[in-house]
């Protein structure tokens, strides 16, 4: 069960300004049913571009009600100008935190707020996530609102990414380009963070380096495996990006290695080496 | 406040019989049963009557009964045991709906170069037999699949499956934590080699189970020490437990027909009841072929937490298969699995009853629910405009 705040647990048993504008000024929408949140946010803005009134339509989990209860709360009697400096933190604090995995609710209600002021401004209602491209597929989050996360909260593991805005959450292929982000916004701040994987390795091995990633990949990543099973790997010979193995012991001997080369040592290789290794069985 | 549990799929109340029974071998009777003495050797004897007890449930010989420390270790001794035993086989076939200890294992295994193939499942969550069939190989080490499903009650025609893979020289594992206790299992007419049973899952305590293996099943010990449980599980025996799990089983044993009876007509009701009173919901799974006492029901255009907390404050335990309960993003993976759709998918609840529900849990559940579906719905930006297009 998770650990909500008194203040969460009040905003979702008692959910302020739930329902719907009549013929709202402005209408805010974010989320999805396949993501499995999504947050409708119409507000009455008077002449003065001053908030009147909010209200909020929400599916999602307990925080993800709340979040939305609150930010109607906040935001009733802000021009629209200082509703926008609102961020997901404010959203967050006010609520007296969110545990990790539950800040994108925070971060659902803070993109409503922008949708919502840029369709009173008459900006495209187009929805952030169709900016930029799209880089976890899984939950169809871009680059730049990954960006724009990692920057705003300071965030520095994919993980957090994840908890953030849900890319990255799903089957883990986006996890490279995550690190990616995450190293170049770090970078620009000048911090270097050594975020934990091996996903972090430069772009461009020397063929030296190469060497010793694919010895070391299969010293620590293949053999232990193997051995487990009776069966050992040896490195005969790299030649580019093609790996020449021998398989010893059981493995040998066993007539699906073919599986083992494939599925095991490949993939292994690809993952920490360079996608573009290939291995080759060779008899020794 | 009063609590109406009905989550006995997650766990189970431990029977207080049960418990009468394993009091004395904690402060009293704390004698090892592998010792010398006969301090220790009256233990020995409370150990074996309750194998006994273990076996007469599910149809074994006590010597075909291991007992480990809950239902994921048995699903791991079972399949990794089989893989050590036949080193030259790299294939392990399994189902989309398994168990996290079957699934997370094969993709750690997985990892380790071994290859795997997890079936599918069609809508009402069941498997294609032919597909099964022709997913096995010569290199195929071992086949794990439930006897029942976890989330849905789904229950598999294991019995058959076990024909097919012995005619087809692998080796059968059925992950049956769910079944044993709520369905009549005899190992005597089936030819299933390896079976994972859970104790607090049947009204014994938490932190035991039993793997079944059938007489000449090979088998490379996972828990690897000292000479227990015949050499095939080494640590001392957690002798209270042990002695719980055993009368737990004489007491599943008696109160079978009950399971199929009254636990089923209660769940039955609750189910009905439920369909009947809130418009968009949805049945997952077969209905036919399903455990006695549990009921996976999704309410469109909502999420399954918000129902769960609410539920909560009325004193009424269930739980969910949508992703934000279990802190991963995806509703679960047995509902994906089956093509729910997303709609349903993220507002799933599934009651699972036990003997121990009563008539009046049934109608409390059904007085509180439909109210909080509403209200959630209420909340819901979907619901209201499909209402909206439902009229239009
Ligand atoms: S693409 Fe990002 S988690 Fe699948």
């Amino acid at each position: 069960m998770w650990d909500y705040s008194e203040k969460v647990m009040d905003h979702f048993l008692n959910p302020r300004n739930a329902g719907e504008i009549e013929n709202p000024d402005a209408v805010g929408e974010v989320g999805n049913m396949t993501c499995g949140d999504a947050l409708r946010l119409t507000l009455r803005v008077d002449e003065k571009e001053r908030i009147a009134d909010a209200k909020f339509q929400t599916f999602g989990c307990g925080s993800a009600i709340a979040s939305s209860s609150i930010l109607t709360e906040m935001i009733k009697g802000l021009t629209l100008e200082e509703a926008s400096k609102i961020t997901n933190k404010d959203i967050a604090q006010q609520l007296d935190g969110l545990p990790p995995e539950k800040m994108h609710c925070s971060v659902m209600g803070m993109e409503a707020l922008e949708a919502a002021i840029n369709n009173y401004r008459g900006r495209p209602v187009e929805h952030e996530e169709l900016e930029g491209t799209i880089v976890c597929k899984c939950f169809g989050v871009t680059d730049e609102k990954i960006e724009r996360v990692v920057r705003e909260n300071n965030l520095s593991t994919v993980e957090d990414v994840t908890h953030f805005c849900k890319a990255g959450g799903g089957c883990e292929e986006c996890h490279p380009q995550i690190n990616e982000i995450i190293q170049k916004v770090q970078a620009e701040k000048g911090v270097a963070v050594d975020t934990g994987t091996d996903q972090g390795r430069p772009k461009k091995l020397t063929n030296i380096q190469k060497m010793h990633l694919i010895m070391e990949t299969i010293d620590r990543e293949i053999r232990p495996g193997l051995n487990a099973d009776g069966g050992d790997i040896e490195l005969i010979d790299i030649d580019g990006d093609r790996v020449l193995v021998a398989l010893r012991g059981s493995c040998a001997e066993c007539v699906a290695s073919s599986f083992t080369l494939k599925s095991g040592v490949e993939a292994k290789l690809k993952e920490f080496v360079s996608n573009a290794i290939t291995v080759e069985e060779v008899e020794q | 406040m009063k609590t109406v549990y009905v989550d006995n799929n997650a766990t189970t109340r431990v029977d207080p019989e049960v418990f009468r029974e394993m009091e004395p071998y904690f402060c009293d009777l704390y004698g090892n049963p592998s010792s010398m003495h006969k301090f220790g050797g009256q233990v020995a004897g409370a150990v074996k009557r309750a194998r006994q007890q273990v076996a007469t449930l599910i149809g074994a010989d006590p010597s075909e009964i291991v007992f480990t420390s809950c239902g994921t270790e048995s699903d791991n001794a079972a399949i990794w045991g089989t893989l050590h035993s036949y080193p030259q086989k790299h294939h392990i076939v399994t189902t989309r709906v398994e168990h996290p200890a079957v699934l997370t294992l094969c993709n750690h295994l997985m990892k380790q170069g071994y290859s795997v193939t997890e079936l599918p499942v069609n809508h009402e969550g069941l498997l294609d037999l032919d597909q099964l069939r022709d997913a096995i190989t010569p290199y195929t080490a071992v086949v794990s699949v439930m006897w029942a499903n976890n989330e849905t009650g789904v229950i598999f025609p294991v019995e058959e499956i076990a024909e097919i893979v012995q005619e087809k020289g692998s080796v059968f594992h059925c992950d049956a934590v769910q079944a044993v206790g709520k369905i009549p299992i005899n190992m005597r007419k089936n030819r299933i080699d390896m079976l994972s049973l859970s104790g607090h899952k049947l009204h014994a305590p938490k932190g035991v189970g039993a793997l079944y293996i059938r007489k000449g099943t090979r088998f490379t010990p996972f828990f690897i020490g000292g000479h227990q449980e015949h050499n095939r599980r080494g640590g001392t025996e957690s002798v209270p437990s042990i002695i719980g799990l055993g009368k737990a089983c004489e007491l599943a044993m008696d109160h079978m027909d009950e399971e199929k009876t009254r636990v089923k007509a209660q769940r039955d009701r609750l189910e009905a009841g439920l369909l009947a009173k809130i418009p968009n919901a949805l049945l997952n799974g077969h209905r036919e072929h399903r455990l006695p006492n549990t009921s996976s029901l999704s309410f469109e255009y909502i999420e399954g937490e918000g129902i769960l907390l609410l539920m909560s404050r009325e004193g009424i335990a269930a739980s969910s298969g949508s992703a934000c309960t279990s802190g991963s993003l995806e509703p679960s993976h047995v509902l994906r699995a089956m093509g729910v759709p997303f709609t349903g998918a993220h507002g799933s609840i599934r009651f699972s009853l036990s003997r121990f529900n009563t008539d009046e849990d049934v109608d409390y559940i059904l007085e509180k629910i439909p109210p909080i579906i509403s209200r959630l719905r209420e909340l819901s930006p979907f619901w209201k405009r499909r209402d909206r297009s439902a009229v239009l």
